[in-house]
């Protein structure tokens, strides 16, 4: 499906989702969508399950720290129509909390599980929420966020 | 948190496989739920070399970044460069002269050819085969010699830039990679004769580790480990960059989604190099290999994504720009982190023996999970 016609179709499921040009849509062309957080666990649900759309692969999940808010970014692709598109999602900084996918895409299950550890996102129904890369009994901030410091080993310029 | 040997109430088996093990190829630690010899749970422990790479770059300009992608796949070190020089190119909008693209195919391929060298020695010695690893080796060792002559490096190269290559191919380049060429045709069937056919290897690869096409794509699979699942993902075909669109090969998929389905795919893979290999190597562009650049690269502010095909699968590059020298944020899609989110699923059920070699068939590097 062509970027308009994913707009449309996408319209019709979520009506509150908004749209942008990530960037510079030469350089990717995909078709960005902004969705609450709340709406997206359903949106998911529609997108993957939809015959005419059908995002089967979500090839990429990760976060963003914005220093005002989060943002959750999920690079979804078709193996049946090779449309992809990106959906992004505003997560308050200080509870960022969002439903979890990795029912409906299993590679999610790691992906969220690296995100929850990075940036403090707490993936709600997330079968097995735990430190995947960190240490065991890791305290303090999420490394992955704007203002974490390491004393020791952090690279300046 | 981590187990310790010892039994559960249901009485099952708890054991450690690693974090120093021969089998894993790396520092990975796997804690194994066992009822007798069968597997009932696999979960893996990340993070015994995680160097954050993500946020180093941060902090690195986008000259600099593209060093550190060479310690993730180390394997895969030049695609994974190619990768990166490719997304800042997105963004600087740069064409990239005929010469370097070339070169550039050249070299990821015999990066492909090297990379599937070592995990075939490395696989057939997890099943106990010790003489494989030798002969993988010796072909290995003559490509990181035609590596070291043009990149000046073994395995952590380093010599895709923004806008081309770093330096030009040694003058030695064509002559060596054709000797290489026809060394390696007439290796490339001693492989099959002496692992491939064999009736051993055949018993404890076919019908072991399943893996559907559904759950493939799924559990976000890519590459090698997909294909051998019959799911056409190779993105040199579906999103082709550089000459790839123009070259003659064949993206290789088995439909047996067992681990020697996934092995007979690498196996074929690497005759394709060959193939790409000798349609490039008399037929380099003459011109610059790089393109002119500014010293101090700035991308403008957006969002860049690039994704190339590794030896083990899909690498993405995602850098988030916010118009300055340095990436604002950036994230790797790296194959392998994927692939081995897998391994509990196709484990499941069988024995303990077996996971080692699908783990050989998954071809996990493990700093380019760890990242």
């Amino acid at each position: 499906m062509l970027n308009e016609e994913l707009k449309a179709k996408i319209t019709e499921l979520l009506a509150a989702a908004t749209f942008e040009e990530g960037g510079d849509p030469m350089a990717t062309g995909w078709l960005n969508i902004n969705v609450d957080a709340k709406d997206w666990l359903p949106l998911a649900t529609q997108l993957r399950n939809d015959d005419t759309l059908f995002f089967n692969y979500l090839f990429c999940l990760t976060c963003i720290d914005w220093k005002t808010h989060l943002t959750m970014v999920y690079h979804l692709s078709s193996t049946r129509y090779r449309h992809n598109i990106v959906i992004k999602s505003k997560l308050d900084r200080n509870n960022p909390v969002i439903e979890t996918v990795s029912h409906i895409w299993r590679t999610a299950d790691f992906h969220e599980r690296e995100v929850y550890e990075m940036f403090g996102v707490n993936f709600l129904n997330h079968p097995d929420l735990r430190l995947l890369i960190l240490p065991d009994g890791w305290e303090g901030k999420n490394p992955m966020r704007k203002d974490f410091e390491d004393p020791v080993n952090m690279i300046k310029l | 948190m981590l187990e310790e040997v010892g039994t559960t109430t249901e009485g099952d088996l708890i054991i450690n496989v690693g974090p120093q093990h021969p089998a894993t190829h790396g520092v990975l630690h796997l804690v194994i739920t066992l009822n007798g010899e069968t597997i009932k749970k696999v979960e893996p422990h990340l993070g015994f070399i995680h160097r954050s790479i993500e946020k180093m770059c941060e902090s690195l300009t986008y000259r600099q970044f593209i060093y550190v992608t060479s310690r993730m796949d180390y394997l895969s070190a030049h695609i994974n460069n190619h990768a990166c020089a490719l997304c800042v190119e997105k963004g600087l909008q740069a064409e990239i002269p005929a010469r370097a693209q070339v070169i550039r195919v050249l070299m990821d391929e015999l990066t492909r050819i090297a990379s599937h060298e070592l995990w075939w020695g490395a696989m057939a010695m997890d099943l106990g085969a010790f003489t494989p690893f030798f002969h993988a080796f010796r072909e290995r060792e003559t490509i990181n010699d035609i590596m070291e002559e043009t990149c000046g490096a073994r395995l952590t190269m380093n010599y895709m830039v923004p806008g081309g290559v770093m330096q030009d191919i040694h003058p030695n380049f064509q002559r060596r990679v054709k000797e290489f060429m026809q060394l390696y045709k007439r290796k490339i069937h001693e492989y099959d004769e002496m692992v491939t056919g064999n009736i051993i290897f055949q018993n404890r690869m076919k019908n072991v580790g399943y893996l559907s096409p559904e759950d493939a794509v799924s559990y976000g699979c890519s590459g090698p480990t997909a294909r051998g699942s019959g799911v056409s993902c190779d993105i040199r075909k579906l999103y082709p960059y550089e000459v790839y669109s123009k070259l003659e090969f064949d993206e290789i998929l088995e439909t047996g989604g067992d681990s020697f389905a996934r092995y007979m795919v690498r196996i074929r893979e690497m005759q394709q190099s060959i193939r790409i290999i000798e349609q490039l190597i008399d037929n380099i562009p003459e011109g610059d290999f790089q393109a002119k650049t500014k010293a101090v690269l700035k991308l403008p502010k957006g969002e860049f994504y690039s994704r190339v095909e590794t030896a083990r699968g899909e690498f993405g590059v995602y850098i988030v720009s916010e118009g300055g020298t340095t990436p604002y944020r950036i994230k790797f899609r790296s194959p392998g982190f994927s692939n081995l989110s897998v391994l509990d699923h196709i484990a499941r059920g069988s024995k303990l023996g077996d996971m080692v070699a699908m783990m050989g068939t998954l071809d996990l590097v493990i700093p380019d999970i760890d990242r």
